[in-house]
């Protein structure tokens, strides 16, 4: 048989189930704003925005292997940048929001330079330090409220849409649309050429280098990327909030520990992973939350016997199970039928 | 005709000990070059040195008019030079095909579309089709030699460093492997190969050279070099006056 008698598939039943259904979901999702009610609405925006926030760590620890802890350093950047870019540079809100994503990128590039210096732990404890500089610095700034912070002017609200209704599904929508823009660059990356050299990176660095891949470029590229969507998801979660402060805007619990909660229990390394991981986050919470303290101790245990009975977390059990992907990576090769 | 490949002088030692001690050959285009020498002589080292994963203390290295010394190995890769490891180094968790989808996307720098049709070829001519979708992880010694070599060709070098790939192979399997680097040599490529099986070398390189202590000790007709009493003594242990 010659080479030309072969082709590639890359879908598979069982994606294209998933598409299906997705394409359902996406749809009860849009006309969200007509049948949930307003703290429905907010909720489902928050958990939107906290799966683009997990697509995107996953993205960089989970296949770019690198473990930051210090993403709330561009979420609180874009949150400050929505503030300061619609306070004083007079930009509506949503094009805020696109140029809080554009200088959340700048930023990552000599952020980047600065801590890929640093390995493994030492890496991680890197970011986490930036993002302390980042909440320190943004204390400094009287205009934005300094240490206390400040709220959003309600002429700047007022100029999102008319009316309370309208601004919530606008705000609501641009969550949606935030989500689905990280899910399609992780996945969009993950098919492509980078995506292919992040894999062999992460299964073998010497042959990666010996087959022409530089890692220190592949790695920057991801970094600057989820740099760049990750301020842009925090502009939306400030945009919720229509309050900032240094603490609320680089909180390491809010917008890192629970998204490595939401991660690792869905399975890292995995595009579904952050999709499963994220639904259980918030069916959890929205149980539990009355019991106060005792929910976190909870949350606790429950990522502590997931991590011991299923270390690649829930989506991990299932792919342990059978070869199943929604999303599917793997390229195969296929003879074609014979004419 | 100019060389493919230049190593001018180049030096490498780790406290005293030498793993290249002024090595200096040429490498014709389309040339099969043979490198032999005992364990410990700085073969593989000689390899790290062309591919740039060890820099060079001293010396040059070209490969055609391009002077590589200071190019980093991801970039010596691009500019075509690729190199099979004595020990496999595969990617395991990807398949067979997107071990290759990787060497020719990246190496070779070709688009997806082009790279797939690419590495279709190469796994047709490596005799690895049949293993396209299987985890690099589960192939056996022999299909992992494969697809060092696979790799390696889908990154469509100018020059292919083999190294040590039929140790460890039976008779048989070293049999066919040398089939397939013999149709791959007779496609034009210049190849460098370092192995110890020296029947499976014999019956592919034009030339050999011998390295003992980082030097090159001889260099030229493989079976006069074979024959000749300095190789007899370095290389077999075999005393000259034995």
């Amino acid at each position: 048989m010659s080479a030309s008698q072969y082709r590639i598939v890359q879908s598979s039943g069982a994606s294209r189930i998933a598409a299906a259904l997705g394409l359902i979901v996406l749809a009860l999702l849009v006309l969200a704003p007509y049948w949930a009610g307003r703290a429905d609405l907010r909720l489902l925006g928050e958990v939107l925005l906290y799966l683009s926030l997990a697509s995107l760590w996953n993205l960089l620890a989970g296949y770019a292997g690198l473990v930051s802890v210090g993403q709330q350093a561009f979420v609180g950047l874009g949150g400050y940048a929505l503030f300061g870019l619609t306070m004083f540079g007079g930009l509506h809100p949503v094009l805020a929001v696109l140029v809080a994503g554009v200088i959340g990128g700048l930023v990552a590039m000599p952020v980047a330079a600065l801590i890929f210096r640093l390995r493994g732990a030492y890496f991680a404890i890197g970011t986490w330090v930036m993002a302390e500089v980042f909440r320190l610095s943004a204390a400094q700034v009287s205009a934005l409220g300094g240490g206390s912070g400040t709220s959003l002017p309600t002429p700047v609200v007022q100029s999102l849409a008319d009316g309370r209704d309208a601004r919530e599904a606008l705000s609501y929508w641009l969550a949606l649309a935030m989500a689905l823009l990280a899910l399609a660059v992780v996945y969009g990356v993950l098919r492509s050429r980078n995506g292919l050299a992040l894999t062999a990176i992460r299964d073998n660095e010497l042959a990666a280098r010996s087959l022409g891949i530089d890692i220190w470029r592949t790695k920057f590229t991801v970094y600057v990327i989820v740099g760049a969507l990750t301020a842009a998801t925090g502009a939306l979660l400030f945009l919720q909030k229509l309050r900032i402060s240094p603490d609320a805007a680089f909180s390491a619990n809010d917008w890192t520990a629970f998204v490595i909660f939401i991660v690792v229990i869905g399975g890292i390394g995995t595009v579904e992973g952050p999709i499963i991981g994220v639904i259980v986050f918030f069916l959890l919470r929205e149980t539990l939350a009355d019991l106060g303290t005792t929910y976190l101790i909870i949350l606790g245990m429950f990522a502590i016997g997931v991590m011991l009975l299923a270390p690649k977390g829930l989506w991990g059990m299932v792919r342990a199970r059978s070869d199943i992907q929604l999303f599917p990576l793997r390229r195969k090769v296929v003879a074609k039928p014979k004419d | 005709m100019s060389p493919i490949l230049r190593l001018d002088q180049v030096s490498k030692a780790f406290g005293a000990i030498k793993v290249a001690d002024s090595l200096s050959y040429e490498l014709a285009a389309g040339e099969a070059l043979g490198v032999i020498g005992p364990n410990g002589a700085g073969k593989t080292s000689m390899f790290n040195l062309i591919t740039g994963t060890m820099a060079a203390d001293s010396g040059r290295l070209f490969l055609g008019s391009e002077d590589i010394t200071t190019l980093s190995a991801p970039r010596r890769c691009r500019s075509g030079i690729a190199r099979s490891f004595q020990v496999p180094q595969p990617f395991g968790g990807m398949t067979v095909f997107e071990n290759a989808l990787v060497a020719a996307t990246q190496g070779a720098d070709m688009a997806l579309g082009e790279a797939e049709e690419h590495c279709l070829d190469i796994l047709e001519q490596t005799q690895l089709m049949a293993k396209a979708n299987v985890p690099a992880g589960k192939l056996t010694l022999l299909e992992r030699k494969r697809l060092e070599l696979t790799r390696a060709l889908c990154a469509r070098p100018r020059v292919l460093l083999l190294d040590e790939i039929a140790g460890g192979l039976t008779e048989a399997e070293c049999g066919a492997l040398v089939e397939t680097i013999q149709s791959v040599h007779a496609s034009g490529m210049a190849i460098i190969w370092i192995e110890h099986v020296v029947h499976a070398l014999l019956s592919v390189v034009e030339r050999l050279i011998v390295i003992d202590f980082g030097r090159k000790i001889a260099d030229g007709e493989p079976r006069a070099i074979m024959t000749s009493s300095q190789v007899q003594e370095i290389y077999l242990g075999i005393g000259a006056n034995a």
